[in-house]
């Protein structure tokens, strides 16, 4: 109490400073998210600084819709059932196109396959390896140690078999991406025809309300009962969306469910040092004659 | 006056007091985490899980002749896997322990006798011994002059251990896993 | 030397001190020995907080340096194999990556104490300067650092950046040339930027050595900015008070640490910079990582050249480019700029509103700095820019002359009225 009585105008300076910070943020956040069209005090901002508003946009890039996924929050981890359904949808559609460098077949025991299980979806594979004694690349099946192989050899073969644009390797899409599994359920979910109005820059691309550009390269890649699920769960484009945004979100953070339970460990060891070094320091500073 | 602090620890004439526990027990929770910080800090340097994944080697014997050898990584490692002829395997069967600085029969370095694998590092200071030399038909290393016999073991020159044998397993006739003795 | 020797470890220790005096030293600079001010507040464990991170930057660094490959071809990869193979690589990684961002956090907390409290007034001036360029050697660590992983952001930052050298009329084009190895950012800028990164963090722990060097000679500085007698009641030991303070303080900041690193590791890094580096593809916002954005406010702040009828003489990114810079260049006049005898803004009323005010003013230059440069963005990052400079000369100038301040104490030990 003496504590707060000594220290008053402090904590009240610093409270105000935090409201004020808080507020001002939020104030920034609203003003940059409301284009003067929508927002009638940008509006008189904007004319009474005689600045010339930025062409008006017709339509904003849509936000993408929030899931509640089972990696999130504090105490995060994989479904990983959906994430096998999710690899079987990379397997079967995807990886037509994308690449999926950065994971190994040995990496496939950590969703839930057997160490034969994996072996076997290597075996699936023709690697190129080599050069062999005669000097030449030659084929073998995969072994666990292998990665995923390209679709591709090289990015311009991959652009030139893809409307001009090489389709992005898939691993860390998840974390690439503002709000990165959201976007890529979103985007996978959200092609809809486009608004009449809508005026497009290329006769090669599609209509996608959640690219940055509404006009992506990739065609929609999922329908109904595209794939037929290993466990027998029913593939609407909805379920194959969330799983495979499951899957990338484990192939772009693997070790997530270990991090967050160290985090468990070490943010609730650092509570109690700390409160021990806390009492520590007011025991010796109690000697002090005031 | 105020009281000169001489650090957590009591005047000498006093035993640890009530008071002091907070700061023992402030300080063992302290080292216990700094202990358990050491260990990501040493582990990192362990080796990391794709060079753990390359622990196994295959290797396709069905090209190798009669009396041919052909060298395979494993482990970073060079080994010599080679297809040995009968005279070769007489020769090892039939030398007497006594005569081996390092005593081991021919039939404990190989499954099958016809097939030696063995890695392909002098056992005195890491050269790669060569094929097919020195005076007993097997290895020399030129480095300091070790002869291996035709079972990889040291009969001459400085090296005080044979070639060492890894694990191996056969899977079919002529398909072998250096690295393990699981299928 | 007379007297009974000491046996034991006090022995052993006697005959090191005798030999080389460390142990002395130690006594002196953070143990009994050292007297300081009874009156420190939280503010005041910023320092042992920045060193504190300096040390975890530089172990976790030097692990990061075994596994990372410093070329154009493997950087992305090998972070990537650090984060998915080696074994607690992704720990290192992102307390490295988290404990850089909380590293300007700590320091700029820092500044601003010794904004608020007069810290950089004489006899300080020169401990003041010193920290300020551990700042800037803070800044250039930082850069190259961000570069290392070989992301879109790494690779475009890195490109901006180095451009800023073309703006010396003449020899600019040449001197980034020179700097970069290559007719642009490549992997001769990358190799280079990653032996730097490793040598400057030592260059840093040298002038640190020396700021506390300083910081000994004088004495700290206190809350009331009135000097203290030594040996009186008005200092108390470093060692029990001062030690135990300063771990705790350390206590809770890694409580805020392990929360960055653990649940939001990727908080304040940008998405971009998942992707790797495309020399063809520039990203559509070029954002540098936060604790530079005021200073990328003040860059872009300047869009008209000077000219004298119709001849350039100095044109707007030049103009940016010295701005930039000046604004760090600036503090280091400080002490010669606001002349207040007083030097705590605890006795100074109408200086601690401006004070807060050009807190808010480098918060907005902040947000300025995140936004694209349209609009209202770039008349609020150039109100920031000006106001930030006539803080820095004339109103701290005509504070430090005019000021009616309040009166101080006489000394610390007596209870100050608020």
């Amino acid at each position: 109490m003496d504590f707060l009585k000594k220290n008053i105008d402090k904590i009240v300076g610093i409270g105000a400073f935090l409201i004020l910070a808080l507020f001002s943020f939020r104030v920034v956040l609203f003003l940059t998210f409301s284009p003067p069209e929508e927002n009638s005090f940008m509006a008189t901002a904007y004319e009474g600084l005689g600045i010339e508003a930025a062409p008006v946009v017709d339509r904003p890039v849509e936000h993408p819709r929030q899931m509640e996924w089972s990696f999130d929050g504090r105490f995060g981890h994989f479904d990983k059932a959906a994430v096998r359904r999710g690899l079987q949808v990379y397997r079967e559609v995807c990886s037509a196109c994308h690449s999926l460098d950065l994971i190994a077949f040995r990496n496939l025991t950590e969703i839930g396959y057997s160490v034969g299980a994996a072996k076997a979806i290597a075996a699936s594979y023709q690697i190129t390896a080599g050069p062999d004694r005669f000097g030449d690349m030659y084929e073998r099946p995969g072994i666990l140690a292998d990665t995923f192989p390209a679709p591709f050899d090289n990015p311009a073969a991959a652009a030139i078999s893809n409307g001009g644009k090489a389709p992005p390797d898939l691993s860390l899409m998840a974390k690439a991406r503002a709000d990165g599994p959201n976007y890529i359920h979103s985007l996978l979910t959200g092609y809809v025809d486009a608004p009449v109005d809508f005026v497009p820059n290329s006769d090669t691309t599609t209509y996608n309300p959640y690219f940055d550009t509404w006009e992506i390269v990739m065609p929609p890649p999922l329908f109904d009962g595209f794939v037929e699920y290993e466990d027998g769960t029913e593939a609407s484009v909805e379920q194959m969306s969330k799983d495979v945004t499951n899957f990338l979100m484990w192939t772009a953070e693997p070790n997530l469910e270990a991090r967050l339970t160290m985090g468990f460990s070490v943010v609730l060891y650092s509570l109690v040092l700390t409160l021990l070094l806390f009492l520590s320091m007011k025991t010796i500073w109690r000697r002090l004659k005031p | 006056m105020a009281p000169k602090g001489k650090g957590t620890k009591a005047a000498p004439e006093q035993s640890v007091t009530r008071r002091d526990f907070i700061h023992i027990l402030a300080g063992t929770v302290g080292g216990v985490g700094i202990g358990a910080t050491i260990w990501p800090l040493v582990d990192q340097m362990n080796p990391s899980a794709d060079i753990l994944a390359l622990s196994t080697t295959e290797v396709d014997l069905s090209q190798i002749e009669v009396g041919q050898s052909i060298l395979v990584v494993w482990q970073k490692k060079p080994v010599f896997v080679r297809h040995r002829t009968q005279q070769e395997i007489l020769e090892a069967e039939a030398t007497p322990l006594s005569d081996l600085r390092d005593p081991q029969t021919d039939q404990a370095r190989v499954e099958k006798p016809e097939w030696l694998i063995m890695v392909g590092i002098c056992t005195h200071l890491g050269c790669i011994p060569l094929g097919e030399r020195g005076d007993y038909g097997g290895w020399f290393c030129p480095c300091h002059g070790s002869h291996y016999d035709t079972s990889g073991r040291i009969r001459k020159g400085p090296a005080p251990k044979n070639l060492f044998v890894p694990d191996y397993v056969f899977v079919g006739d002529d398909k072998i896993i250096i690295g393990t003795t699981e299928t | 030397m007379a007297g009974k020797k000491n046996t034991g470890i006090k022995g052993i220790i006697d005959w090191i001190d005798d030999r080389l005096p460390i142990f002395t030293l130690m006594d002196e600079y953070v143990g009994p020995a050292y007297q300081t001010p009874r009156n420190l507040n939280y503010w005041w464990n910023f320092g042992s907080l920045a060193g504190f991170c300096l040390i975890v930057q530089i172990i976790t660094g030097i692990i990061l340096a075994m596994h990372y490959n410093p070329s154009a071809a493997g950087a992305f990869e090998s972070v990537e194999h650090i984060m998915r193979d080696v074994n607690y690589g992704w720990l290192m990684r992102y307390i490295h990556s988290n404990g850089s961002s909380l590293f300007f956090l700590v320091v700029y907390i820092h500044v601003f104490r010794g904004l608020y409290y007069g810290s950089y007034k004489a006899p300080r001036e020169l401990l003041w300067m010193l920290g300020l360029l551990i700042l800037v050697l803070m800044m250039a660590t930082a850069f190259m650092g961000y570069v290392l992983p070989w992301g879109q952001m790494s690779y475009w930052a890195a490109t901006v950046i180095t451009n800023f050298f073309t703006a010396i009329p003449g020899i600019g084009e040449w001197i980034v040339e020179w700097l970069r190895g290559s007719f642009a950012v490549d992997n001769s800028t990358l190799n280079r930027f990653f032996s730097l990164h490793y040598l400057f963090p030592f260059l840093i722990v040298g002038v640190v050595i020396l700021h506390i060097w300083a910081l000994h000679t004088k004495g700290s500085s206190n809350p009331t900015g009135i000097d203290v007698k030594k040996g009186t009641a008005d200092t108390i030991p470093f060692h029990p008070f001062y030690s135990i303070k300063d771990l705790f303080g350390i206590g809770v900041f890694i409580v805020v640490f392990a929360v960055f690193v653990f649940y939001f590791p990727n908080l304040m890094s940008h998405p971009d910079n998942y992707i790797q580096a495309n020399p063809m593809s520039t990203p559509p916002h070029i954002v540098p990582e936060w604790y530079f954005l005021p200073f990328y406010a003040i860059l872009r702040a300047f869009t008209m050249d000077i000219s004298v009828f119709g001849v350039t003489l100095i044109d707007a990114k030049l103009l940016g480019v010295l701005a930039m810079f000046g604004s760090i260049i600036l503090l280091f006049f400080l002490p010669w700029i606001d002349k207040s005898k007083v030097r705590s803004a605890t006795f100074r009323p109408l200086y601690r509103i401006f004070f807060w005010v050009i807190v808010a003013d480098l918060f907005l230059l902040g947000v300025a700095g995140a936004m694209p440069a349209e609009g209202l963005w770039i008349y609020l990052g150039q109100f920031g820019t000006a106001y930030y400079f006539l803080h820095f000369t004339v109103i701290l100038y005509l504070l430090g002359k005019y000021e009616k301040t309040r009166p101080l104490p006489t000394s610390i030990s007596e209870p100050v009225t608020k």
